[in-house]
């Protein structure tokens, strides 16, 4: 037996605050988990779990509402970012934030999201970009990439007849409205933790009132790809990182000095 | 407050800021856009909220966010804009947050035009986005009519947690006539919010608003919500004007504007020794079944009049469950009819009934 006499007690792992004790739906190997635990961190680090209104996208994420332990809306598939605008306007001292996907956000709600960064919207995106339709069974995303096999570009993805994907932290990058448009991915620890650091800091944006502020989490969905949860982490790095770079691509300048993440 | 000088949408959009209004998100479109101009001017200098939306899509789905937030919201639009906001009523009718719609309505199918039309009858009556829900729906026929119903449907919206549509057309929209706007109503402040808006989880369970129940059990639970509580609305809040239907022979049945016309006409017959009476629905939903059956007992035949090929006809059918003969009238693509015109459908309706065919 160990002698414990002396032992200092300390809590290394707890669920954070901010999440519900709802077991998720997500498949095994699914990061939605890991994404949904980050927001939850961030949300109790900060101290603002009690003024915090999400806004739950149509997609993989439709139950989000379920595992976070707060304020929560659902909004229509891509009306995410209109609907947080609703909220936010009539209550600027709330947090208000929205977690989509990427059939949501870049296709289905591309003009909501363009013209909420457009506006300099004061709310926080945070967009799951798997490169796949998740929850209606694995069609082509705006984001699949060129060749990629979905349900409906069985031979995987022509550009001649489908086009190319939309890179939406490149696109959002440019408008004036955006304060923090960031892309960081969640294949690996290291990179988990530098997602962690970009969704404080978009948090802390729009706490500061600097505008809108996006993290695109490049994430795994191993079910519609038809890798193992370990596979699927390594596809993000080799098929995912060079198509969609991780980075900053929008810094206010009043984070670029003293940059934190 | 005394009467003035005011066009019907900017009537509308100062009698919603003076019922406490506190956010108005919204998208250009003719014959409604002095409404969102109006709000353009007046809501910031009262330190409240208007934002001109990217698409009708969005400015309903703003409306949504907000109405979720627990303050008094709402939106404007004309037909081909409020097609766009269907989808976002379906989803506040699943959430059941007070909204208030005003439909301006114009000549359609399509791009149609831009003149006074009813043609919006079904889409707003019946329901409109899918899935089962009915929204409260008031029919104005004149501008001081359109500033109490504004008024009315605020309240109503919240009595309810229903969306209410004021559903009027182009030429009340345009229109300038005296009247009084109500007296300026305090906007709520923050804490007094109701307890189901998203105001942050401080000190309480969270509050979730969604229109999702995977389980079709429990969606038809909710639905059965829904029906009672519809139940309640056609219990409490039928409204109608009748006019000379004692004693009519035929009876004209005509909402809005074609109401209005159809006064006009009705005198005209009177003095021409024609008992014709005119009952008016106000509340297009809840109908008012009952008191149209009720009103048409001693006539023998109806008349409906619409800026429409027929809409609410079949609602009026419905009423009078085959009891009296109906016949129908309509002027549609944007044209209004001339008090005349319906003059002489009443006179052919009369001379049918004097010299049956």
């Amino acid at each position: 037996m160990t002698d414990t006499e002396g032992m200092v007690e300390s809590l290394i792992y707890a669920k954070p605050r901010s999440l519900t004790p709802i077991g998720t739906h997500y498949c095994p190997g699914c990061t939605h988990g890991i994404a949904h635990r980050l927001i939850a961190e961030v949300i109790d680090e900060m101290g603002v779990r009690e003024k915090t209104i999400g806004v739950a996208p149509v997609g993989c994420a439709v139950f989000a509402y379920q595992y976070f332990n707060m304020d929560l809306a659902e909004a229509a598939h891509g009306r995410a970012p209109a609907m947080a605008t609703g909220l936010k306007r009539v209550s600027p001292d709330r947090i208000v934030f929205t977690y989509q996907g990427d059939g949501d956000l870049a296709s289905i709600g591309a003009a909501e999201i363009l013209h909420a960064a457009g506006r300099g919207e004061n709310i926080t995106v945070i967009f799951i970009n798997n490169a796949i339709y998740g929850m209606t069974g694995g069609q082509m995303a705006p984001t699949t990439l060129p060749g990629q096999r979905t349900t409906s570009t069985p031979v995987g993805r022509d550009i001649e007849m489908h086009g190319f994907p939309l890179k939406m932290c490149e696109i959002l990058s440019q408008l004036d409205g955006a304060a923090y448009i960031v892309r960081r991915s969640l294949h690996d620890p290291a990179n988990i933790r530098k997602a962690k650091k970009a969704i404080r800091q978009a948090f802390e944006v729009q706490s500061q009132g600097l505008g809108f502020s996006m993290v695109e989490l490049l994430s795994s969905c191993p079910t519609n790809w038809g890798v193992g949860p370990g596979d699927a982490l390594k596809w993000i790095e080799d098929h995912m990182v060079p198509v969609y770079p991780l980075g900053d691509y929008k810094l206010h300048p009043a984070i670029r000095n003293g940059k934190k993440s | 407050m005394a009467k003035e000088l005011l066009k019907g949408n900017v009537a509308f959009a100062e009698a919603a800021i003076r019922a406490g209004c506190e956010a108005y998100f919204g998208y250009p479109i003719t014959p409604q856009t002095e409404a969102l101009e109006h709000m353009a001017a007046r809501m910031p200098e009262l330190g409240r909220v208007f934002l001109q939306a990217e698409s009708e899509v969005a400015a309903i789905n703003m409306v949504y966010g907000a109405a979720c937030a627990g303050v008094r919201v709402m939106s404007s639009s004309s037909s081909p804009g409020v097609s766009l906001m269907m989808e976002g009523l379906s989803y506040i009718a699943g959430s059941e947050v007070p909204v208030v719609l005003v439909d301006i309505m114009r000549g359609g199918p399509g791009l149609g035009n831009i003149a006074p039309s009813q043609g919006d009858y079904n889409q707003i009556v019946k329901g409109g986005g899918h899935g089962d829900y009915r929204p409260i729906v008031l029919a104005p026929a004149t501008v001081q009519e359109l500033i109490d119903l504004t008024v009315e449907a605020f309240n109503l919206a919240e009595k309810y947690r229903t969306i209410v549509v004021i559903l009027a057309d182009g030429s009340l929209g345009q229109m300038m006539e005296p009247a009084e706007l109500p007296p300026m109503k305090p906007v709520r402040t923050f804490e007094q919010r109701p307890d189901w808006a998203l105001t942050g989880a401080a000190g309480r369970d969270p509050n979730v608003i969604s229109s999702i129940y995977i389980d079709p059990n429990e969606e038809e639970v909710f639905n059965l919500k829904l029906v009672e509580k519809q139940k309640a609305i056609e219990a409490q809040e039928v409204r109608y004007k009748s006019l000379l239907m004692d004693d009519a022979e035929i009876g004209v049945v005509a909402f809005g504007t074609a109401g209005r016309i159809a006064q006009s006409s009705i005198r005209q017959a009177r003095d021409e020794g024609i008992r014709v009476g005119l009952f008016r629905p106000i509340s297009l939903y809840p109908f008012p079944f009952r008191e149209l059956r009720e009103a048409a007992e001693k006539a023998k035949r109806i008349l409906v009049v619409e800026m429409n090929g027929g809409q609410m006809v079949e609602d009026v059918r419905l009423a009078l469950e085959g009891t009296v003969p109906v016949d129908f009238y309509g002027r549609m693509g944007g044209v209004v009819p001339l008090p005349d015109e319906v003059l002489e459908q009443i006179r052919q309706v009369h001379h049918s009934l004097v010299e049956p065919a």
